[in-house]
């Protein structure tokens, strides 16, 4: 079974999506990109899908469960590049991907990372790992 | 009436990417739009995934046909499986029984010209799709 790299570049991950995926594939994608970023401890994700002719409501579904799969482990998940006719077939077909951000193209989402970064970090030297977030027993 | 067809398997998650692959290529070769295309190719690859997870597999048969006005594309989908039982909820947006987004069949209608559905509780489900060029 081929397999989709998730390369990392400084705080992101970036995965651009080059082959015509088995659902396999996919899944296998999602849980890659969990455990890498728990293991690098990167705040964003980039998924480049420039290369993809379609996105049916499968890999619609994926890209949606790792959005939400990153947020939960506090990294934020921008998809880039979609091509126009893949947008079109995708609303038609009935899958909007809610709560999935955007952007044009890899650069305009690490632009998009950063400024969401900075907005939600305010403070520079609060501790990454401050426990304030996690609700008192 | 049917030109040309060629009919593929559909038994692993492979075969569904094969069906994508060959329904593009007869899209490109009949000149359909780009838009046209993706739609197609779309509806394709929910309908052959439904023929492998609900019908246990089956077989996808892709024809270029021709009425007196236009040329097209026809798919046509066949599964010996349980068949659906009700098919008015079956074509309902976002009802699954398999745990997916429940919009492979009612999104497929959607991105093509014609929609055809044969099934029958134990009978196996045909379904025919075609697309016209504009």
């Amino acid at each position: 079974m081929e397999r989709v790299p998730v390369l990392k570049i400084g705080d992101i991950l970036l995965v651009s999506i080059q082959i015509d995926m088995e659902d396999q594939v996919a899944l296998q994608l999602q849980e890659d990109l969990a455990e890498k970023i728990v293991a690098t401890g990167c705040h964003g994700v980039i998924i480049d899908i420039s290369a993809l002719d379609i996105v049916d409501s499968f890999v619609g579904r994926t890209l949606a469960t790792i959005a939400s799969v990153s947020r939960v482990l506090d990294a934020e998940t921008v998809v880039v590049g979609m091509r126009p006719a893949v947008a079109i077939t995708l609303v038609e077909l009935g899958l909007s991907l809610p709560g999935i951000r955007t952007a044009l193209n890899v650069e305009l989402g690490i632009e998009m990372l950063a400024r969401s970064r900075a907005e939600s970090a305010p403070d520079e030297d609060e501790d990454e790992d401050d426990p304030a977030a996690v609700p008192a027993p | 009436m049917s030109e040309e067809s060629r009919q593929i398997p559909v038994t692993t998650d492979q075969d569904v990417v094969r069906v994508r692959q060959l329904v593009r290529t007869v899209a490109v070769d009949a000149k359909l739009s780009l838009v046209d295309q993706t739609k197609l190719v779309t509806a394709a690859s929910e309908l052959a995934r439904n023929t492998l997870v609900y019908g246990g597999g089956g077989t996808v048969e892709v024809s270029r046909v021709r009425n007196e006005i236009r040329a097209g594309i026809r798919i046509v989908f066949a599964d010996q499986g349980p068949g659906i039982a009700d098919l008015d909820l079956a074509l309902t947006d976002g009802y699954t029984t398999g745990g997916g987004l429940g919009l492979g069949l009612s999104g497929a209608r959607r991105l093509v010209d014609d929609f055809t559905i044969d099934t029958a509780p134990g009978e196996g489900t045909t379904i025919s799709i075609t697309k016209w060029c504009r």
